[in-house]
């Protein structure tokens, strides 16, 4: 129990998974909704790094936890872009009142 | 010892700052509350003895996401009301439906049997080899990031632009 192992990284990370499911779920607000993908992505990187420490995986773990960030990077500035593109024709981020492709 | 503790430390930094993330009232609660999740997962990755992971995550994610994100929550403020509105609905189905995937998860991470090898942490620190590695095995997927990025940066550019006479939407 005292000594750290795989087990709590992973406990870790399933919490942080489960939240942003649960922010993406429960939560209308678009911006959020984003956050609650940024949980879930970090909780996937958690997972690799714990499996690369423990496991053997070694660097390669590590290549691939670099690859998910830059991807992230490049999700949150294109959403963010549409987030601010819809707020400026529907004057709302709510998921629920956007149901318009056009003005 | 002092690993256990720091871990504890950063694991209840990190779960509890995500619980205010979820719940929180305002919005803007939420922005400033994952800085602390995003620090915690970083101190989680300094453990895990990944010293460049952890300085790309306080770089990319707290450095840049984040800024995206609060620039994204004040600009989309509606002037008219104070307080953003952060309105839930479904929440019992959702969160008994997340409970139960978490309480398996856990059961399936107590019950295996992990074969645990044990890699000794490197002294030296991990940027080198990442690099060689980013060089050689993964050349492609390494370039092809690069050609990502671009792209996005030119789309992100395009989509946010302000169309003031635009007749062509």
């Amino acid at each position: 129990m005292f000594e750290i192992g795989l087990t709590h990284y992973l406990i870790v990370s399933a919490i942080l998974f489960c939240l942003g499911v649960l922010a993406l779920s429960t939560r209308r607000n678009a911006v959020l909704m984003l956050m609650g993908i940024e949980l879930i992505l970090n909780s996937a990187n958690i997972n690799l790094l714990a499996f690369s420490r423990y496991q053997g995986l070694n660097l390669h773990g590590h290549v691939l936890a670099l690859f998910v960030i830059i991807l992230a990077a490049a999700e949150a500035a294109v959403a963010l872009a549409i987030v601010l593109h819809i707020y400026r024709t529907h004057h709302t981020i709510d998921a629920d009142r956007i149901n318009a492709l056009k003005e | 010892m002092e690993m256990t503790i720091l871990f504890y430390v950063f694991a209840a930094l990190t779960v509890v700052s995500a619980f205010v993330v979820v719940f929180a009232r305002s919005l803007i609660y939420s922005a400033f509350s994952l800085l602390f999740t995003f620090m915690g997962v970083a101190g989680l990755y300094v453990l895990l003895s990944a010293d460049f992971i952890a300085v790309a995550q306080i770089m990319v994610y707290i450095g840049g996401i984040l800024i995206l994100l609060v620039f994204g929550v004040m600009l989309t403020r509606q002037a008219t009301d104070v307080e953003i509105s952060a309105s839930t609905l479904r929440i019992v189905p959702a969160s008994a439906i997340v409970w139960l995937t978490l309480a398996t998860l856990i059961l399936v991470f107590y019950r295996t049997q992990w074969t645990e090898v044990r890699v000794l942490p490197s002294i030296e620190g991990t940027t080198m080899e990442l690099g060689e590695l980013l060089m050689t095995t993964y050349v492609l997927p390494f370039e092809v990031a690069g050609i990502l990025l671009l792209v996005t940066v030119m789309g992100a550019a395009l989509i946010a632009r302000r169309q003031e006479v635009s007749t062509d939407v």
